[in-house]
């Protein structure tokens, strides 16, 4: 065995589990999938005093509407995400999104709160929080917090969560029926950290583009939302998009590093081209538009 | 640091055990249930070696905690073939399409593929194929396990093998 000897615990209720995480006093490390906390520990880079496996809690299972929106418990198992047919239906582009995070097997286990709640800048649901314009909800012994997922992601696996905090559900607010959807994302093979890549959505209205949300991974610190792409899309006709135009003034306010997979130009490079390609494809624009 | 006792049932057999919380699932499998076939390459979820099936899903043994698995149903490499020896199909045309060499990474692949074609499940072949981008094997270019997989699925599909 490999990590440092540590308590485990597996509380029934989210209560239960607040209360450990605030006896604990910040030694305690939440375990929902277990797919980055495994190797971790294993590597000894965490070292928690006590574990607390929140899988068996029920309240924090599941996929069900909720008002306005989809909520999405945080132990749901990604793997449950490919299967669903509320999301299908609802919001297909996160269904599209989970199928790039790690590999089916370890989405058998992965949980979408576990994925949110760790912040690695490269994934793609805390992306996809950020563009559709998630909620967070977090739970302690203090109270309930909900934090939008912009507001939630400070920099590279650090966020806005208190030692003492679980992150119970995150709630996707309903876009139109029908609405576009935008994934791309470049990896050196399947399953890998995303080298670059966008997920978003794009809602019209009368032919016009009337609500739009994208947001970068593997860009820069954090998920990055394309706030300024948003804007030069709303109020127009698909048929008017320069998407080459779009794609630069999306990249333009990204921060992307350099490391040993690809550099911090090479990701805008890519980037503005997949994203460019992706958009002309969801809106059926020619390359000349 | 908290001992547990845990039960599951192994390759069809009731198992119980003390486990330390930090022991994962394939260093139970291995040291204490004896089921070496679980095969430790990265321990770090990305090589894939270690995969077993729990409560019907292929997963990383090297990713979960023994005590995780108190209460469910596992399968390892050991609990495929019939008790006279009759391979698992999934052995079977693994053998046939010369799918492995050294077979270090033999085992995980055979659980991924045995866990998505059980219980009458027909997965299509690029199910199948996406699956296997979760195991590494350095010896055989992957070919014969991408033939082997096209060969599942179309038995899935009814197609002559």
């Amino acid at each position: 065995m490999k990590p440092a000897p540590f308590d485990y615990v597996a509380p029934a209720t989210i209560d239960e589990a607040c209360a450990v995480l605030a006896q604990a006093g910040g030694g305690a490390t939440v375990l929902a999938g277990g797919q980055t906390l495994m190797p971790l520990l294993n590597l000894r880079m965490s070292q928690p005093f006590i574990v607390v496996d929140i899988t068996r809690i029920a309240e924090l299972q599941g996929i069900r509407r909720a008002d306005g929106g989809t909520r999405i418990g945080s132990v749901t198992r990604q793997c449950e995400l490919i299967a669903n047919e509320v999301l299908a239906r609802d919001l297909p582009v996160l269904v599209q999104a989970v199928r790039h995070v790690g590999h089916h097997q370890t989405r058998n286990r992965g949980t979408v709160g576990g994925s949110i709640a760790l912040g690695e800048p490269a994934a793609e649901l805390p992306a996809a929080a950020v563009a559709l314009g998630a909620t967070i909800e977090v739970r302690s012994t203090r109270g309930t917090r909900r934090i939008p997922a912009a507001a939630f992601y400070l920099g590279p696996y650090m966020t806005t969560l208190e030692a003492d905090e679980l992150v119970t559900g995150i709630t996707f607010p309903d876009w139109p029926p029908g609405h576009v959807t935008l994934f791309c994302e470049l990896a050196q093979r399947p399953g890998d950290f995303a080298l670059v890549g966008m997920v978003g959505a794009l809602a019209l209205e009368g032919g016009k583009i009337a609500r739009a949300g994208l947001a970068w991974f593997g860009m820069g610190p954090t998920p990055i939302r394309a706030q300024a792409a948003e804007q030069m899309l709303l109020g127009q006709l698909p048929a008017a998009i320069d998407a080459q135009g779009v794609a630069e003034r999306a990249v333009a306010d990204t921060a992307p590093f350099d490391d040993l997979r690809a550099s911090a130009e090479y990701r805008r490079t890519v980037g503005k081209r997949i994203f460019a390609r992706t958009l002309r494809e969801a809106l059926h624009i020619g390359e000349a538009a | 640091m908290s001992t547990h006792h845990i039960e599951m049932t192994l390759n069809g057999l009731r198992c119980a055990g003390e486990v330390e919380a930090r022991v994962s699932l394939a260093d139970f499998l291995r040291d204490d249930a004896g089921y070496t076939g679980v095969h430790l390459g990265c321990e770090h979820g990305v090589c894939g070696a270690c995969t077993v099936i729990v409560d019907g899903q292929a997963v990383r043994s090297c990713l979960m905690l023994a005590v995780q698995a108190d209460g469910a149903q596992v399968t390892t490499v050991e609990g495929l073939a019939a008790p006279d020896g009759t391979l698992h199909p999934v052995q079977q045309v693994l053998l046939d399409e010369h799918a492995l060499q050294c077979g270090f990474c033999t085992p995980g692949v055979v659980m991924t593929l045995a866990a998505l074609t059980s219980d009458g499940q027909e997965p299509g072949e690029e199910q199948l194929l996406g699956a296997l981008s979760g195991h590494v094997c350095r010896c055989t270019g992957y070919q014969g396990m991408r033939r082997a997989a096209r060969k599942l699925a179309g038995a899935a599909a009814g197609e002559a093998p």
